[in-house]
């Protein structure tokens, strides 16, 4: 049922293949030319009754479940904006804003967001709406730590404000917060603030190799035994073959070099091959997901992340899944994925095994066509369902905002 | 909740309940007191008027009311027990950790349960594998970092009043401290929560491994003022406690000089784990109080402190020396060992209750700025104390722009008061104009919920009563915090005082 959505300052047309969500396709799309006519879609949209997912650049509409309904995509990428206040260390920008462009805008100040994205291509709002943090979490703290205010529509088109450009501000709900990771299921988001820190001077990057579980872990706790205040601390762990521990440290260039000494003094007694490496610079595609295939994220505690890891090694292995685990080993934070083409019932032994041991849930963060055909079931046990079902029926009580799409069918 | 205790001044009626509002505990609630013994224990359940009133207040001393029935339940089960009870008779309660609060965020509800949390303290796990601690919500802040410390580790969150302040009330009220502008709040350390909701059931939220996966629901409640639930149990990340901290003391002739150095220090890339200022006044109250000894003359003073691994914090107080000296620093010394450090710190820490020996009372104010909108905000309150007579005193959190101007003055002194609630408003007022907050870190409670309407507008205050709702849709979780209420602040947004006039005619009841 095509509608004709007539509003100002945005432009409605017929969706197209490349409109498509999760194998989805839209009736149309709308791309408003700023925030209030996104305001002014959003609310026709109410009115029509119709169901809406929002895109930024698109990168993620993979993402996530498919969406129950969907009428009208709106096209966020015109919402482009950056306003930097470089001396309060604050950037506040438009959800459409390429993050390459907001990313190269503070470092001509000096500057950055302390995020890795983890793809490339995506917009601002895409990276909040959808919430997974590269490896300097470890660090600064995920997305959602780096988050001071926010401006969303709701969806009944009404405008609403949480947070401010203030680092500093407890006044009112953290609803940002609830917004980073919430796949655009409580609302559009249309702007950010974010508080910023300085681009350290120097970085250097100590990888070793590591053959066992056992040195793995070895590793990584001597690491955690020393104070050299690693940025990230990232764990490669292949299908199969020796895993690798990337320890990224950050400072002034004569402070450098003690630190680094004091990583490799500690990796070094598990380290194998020629020990510990030291590079200046990271390599290409840091911390990037891989464009393609099943892509599954696992939470542990921090002490069991190579356990977690080699957990999935091996359920992984005995179904010949060919999972590679990667992530933030310090926190606890790592990806799982399956070469494209795995076959399903492949992802689903891994995903029920996995899921089989207490500690380390997991979520299918996307997955190809046929695993989603394959009725796999992609969020697991999540705590507080309740709660995110009371929230979701108080802020879109008409299930209008991309239904089905995040967790519970939420 | 946050910050130290204030001396303001006592029975200024200005509150839902204040003086003089019912003391009996009403009839509904009398009725649910002996299930409510069955509950918590003969022990934990008090009725007396003289034991309920030691609860009338928390750190804001001038809004009292006493409560309905106090309990202090020591499991979870017990809160859940007593919140469901609650539930069933649509009686309101009040969550409470150790009261430091200083936004009236624990006021009591004469009709209500107070649900103290204080003998829920134990620390139940210092998990040091994972670098983090299991507490109960009585624990006080101070005691995670003292277990914690033995190990080589802390916990970064540190309100001024953390050695009373619990954590629970921290998570309540999203507390800060000088160590906010490097490691974070209490949302940035908080990794797991069990919570009861308003409906009295127990939820788990997170746990040891981060970013719970659906609904960012930790990061919501973190903040909620207890408007969502109370948090039974709390698991909190522990920082490794840095290879060498240095904490600096920098003196200036003037307070834009020392503003000058804290933009050079932020501009120039360094993080210093805090920065602190205080002004000629709040200096001279420091002296009198504590005898800190801080350089003779000095209109400002700095105190940055800068952590890390040794070779960096050496590399990052030669340059913060520089820049001091170069904003016009006249005198700066740099202390290492922990006593020497203690010793600057010391003067900082008894600001606020030093200003009690230079003025018979005074109003802590809470707001935030943008850091580059410090030194115009500073002039402005300058101008405002010579206009009105009433002294301010600045101790700040200069390098996340959140200001704590004192507003002194004798309450002996007929209109005093007034004249400095006036000017405590007001810098509210500039800290909104210049896109800041009003409150950092203690919280808008029932002090500033009239407030709100400034700094958000309606449709972002419905959005909050919405999402609140989503929680507690009866209402009963805090009532008459965080958001105003038109039956409370409908006329005048902005300080209240006296009663409420619908009050005085006998139209409205107001608890």
């Amino acid at each position: 049922m095509t509608q004709n959505l007539d509003v100002e300052g945005c432009t409605v047309r017929e969706a197209a293949a490349e409109d498509t969500v999760c194998g989805v396709v839209p009736q149309q799309v709308a791309v408003p030319s700023d925030a209030d006519s996104l305001s002014r879609v959003m609310a026709a949209a109410h009115r029509r009754g119709l169901s809406v997912t929002a895109r930024g650049a698109g990168t993620a509409l993979d993402w996530g479940w498919p969406p129950r309904s969907l009428d009208l995509l709106v096209d966020t990428s015109a919402l482009s904006w950056i306003d930097h206040n470089a001396g309060d260390l604050v950037v506040e920008v438009g959800a459409g804003t390429p993050m390459a462009d907001l990313n190269a805008a503070l470092a001509a100040a000096g500057q950055r967001l302390s995020y890795d994205p983890v793809r490339l291509g995506g917009t601002v709002g895409g990276a909040l709406a959808t919430g997974v943090s590269g490896p300097r979490r470890l660090l600064s703290g995920a997305l959602r730590d780096l988050v001071i205010g926010m401006t969303v529509v709701r969806a009944d088109g009404v405008v609403a404000r949480s947070g401010g450009r203030v680092v500093k501000n407890v006044a009112g709900y953290d609803l940002a917060k609830l917004h980073t990771g919430g796949y655009g299921t409580l609302g559009v988001i249309t702007s950010a603030a974010f508080r910023l820190h300085p681009v350290p001077e120097a970085l250097r990057l100590v990888s070793a190799r590591l053959d066992s579980r056992i040195r793995a872990e070895r590793a990584l706790s001597a690491l955690c035994e020393t104070t050299v205040v690693p940025s990230a601390v990232e764990l490669d762990w292949p299908a199969s073959g020796p895993g690798r521990l990337d320890v990224v440290l950050e400072g002034t260039p004569g402070g450098l070099e003690a630190r680094v000494a004091a990583t490799v003094g500690a990796l070094a007694p598990w380290a194998s091959g020629e020990g510990p490496v030291v590079a200046e610079e990271l390599p290409e595609g840091w911390g990037l997901l891989p464009a393609e295939g099943t892509v599954a994220l696992v939470t542990a505690p921090p002490a069991q992340s190579v356990t977690a890891a080699d957990w999935v090694r091996e359920v992984s292995e005995a179904v010949d899944a060919g999972a590679h685990v990667r992530g933030s080993a310090a926190t606890g934070a790592l990806s799982v994925t399956f070469p494209p083409g795995t076959p399903a019932d492949r992802i689903r032994l891994v995903v029920e095994g996995v899921r089989s041991a207490e500690g380390h849930p997991l979520v299918l963060l996307r997955a190809e066509p046929h695993v989603r055909a394959a009725g796999i079931d992609p969020w697991g046990e999540v705590p507080g369902l309740g709660l995110m079902r009371a929230v979701k029926e108080s802020l879109d009580p008409g299930h209008r905002l991309s239904p089905g799409r995040f967790a519970g069918g939420i | 909740m946050a910050t130290t205790a204030p001396h303001t001044p006592e029975g200024r009626a200005r509150t839902p309940g204040g003086p003089g509002a019912r003391e009996r505990t009403p009839a509904a609630l009398a009725a649910l007191v002996p299930r409510l013994r069955e509950i918590c224990g003969a022990d934990g359940v008090l009725t007396d008027l003289s034991q309920r009133r030691v609860y009338e207040s928390d750190g804001l001393t001038y809004h009292r009311s006493t409560p309905g029935v106090v309990v202090m339940p020591t499991t979870t089960d017990q809160v859940a027990s007593v919140i469901r009870l609650c539930a069933e008779h649509g009686v309101p309660y009040v969550p409470r950790g150790a009261g430091t609060g200083l936004s009236a965020g624990a006021l009591p509800h004469s009709e209500g349960v107070l649900l103290v949390t204080s003998r829920m303290r134990r620390i139940l796990e210092i998990d040091l594998d994972n670098e983090c601690a299991v507490v109960e919500p009585g624990v006080a802040n101070l005691d995670i970092t003292r277990a914690a410390a033995p190990h080589g580790y802390y916990y970064a969150p540190d309100p001024s009043s953390q050695q009373v302040c619990s954590v629970g009330g921290n998570v309540a009220e999203n507390s800060g401290g000088a160590h906010c502008l490097k490691y974070g709040f209490t949302v940035n350390h908080v990794r797991g929560l069990e919570i009861v909701t308003p409906s009295g059931e127990i939820v788990e939220l997170g746990g040891k491994a981060p970013g719970a996966h659906g609904y960012d629901l930790i990061g919501a409640f973190v903040g909620s003022e207890g408007t969502l639930g109370v948090a039974t149990r709390i698991t909190v990340s522990l920082t490794r406690a840095p290879e060498k901290t240095v904490t600096l003391l920098s003196a200036f002739t003037s307070l834009d000089a020392g503003g000058q150095a804290v933009s050079a220090i932020i501009a120039a890339g360094v993080l210093p784990s805090a920065i602190e200022m205080m002004d000629a006044l709040a200096i001279e109250a420091a002296e009198r109080a504590v005898a800190c000894d801080y350089p003779a003359g000095a209109a400002a003073v700095l105190v940055v402190e800068l952590d890390g691994p040794a070779v960096e914090v050496d590399a990052q107080l030669e340059r913060v020396t520089a820049l001091c000296a170069d904003a016009g620093s006249f005198e700066t010394r740099a202390a290492s060992g922990a006593e020497e450090r203690a010793l600057i710190w010391k003067g900082r820490k008894s600001a606020f209750a030093a200003v009690g020996r230079i003025s018979p009372a005074y109003i802590v104010q809470d707001g935030v700025v943008p850091r580059t909108a410090l030194g115009e905000v500073l002039g402005r309150i300058a101008a405002l104390s010579a206009e009105s007579g009433i002294r301010v005193a600045n101790v700040f959190h200069a390098g996340d722009g959140n200001l704590h101007p004192l507003v002194l003055f004798d309450d002996a002194e007929p209109g005093a008061g007034e004249r400095a609630e006036e000017v405590s408003g007001a810098i509210l007022d500039l800290c909104i104009e210049h896109g800041g907050s009003i409150t950092g870190e203690h919280g808008v409670g029932v002090d500033k919920a009239c407030k709100m309407p400034r700094m958000y507008d309606d449709a972002s205050l419905e959005t909050f009563d919405l999402f609140r709702r989503a929680f507690d849709p009866a209402g009963i979780a805090n009532p008459e915090k965080l958001l105003p209420t038109p039956r409370l602040c409908g006329e005048r947004p902005g300080v209240r005082t006296g009663v409420h006039p619908l009050v005085q005619s006998g139209e409205a009841e107001q608890f």
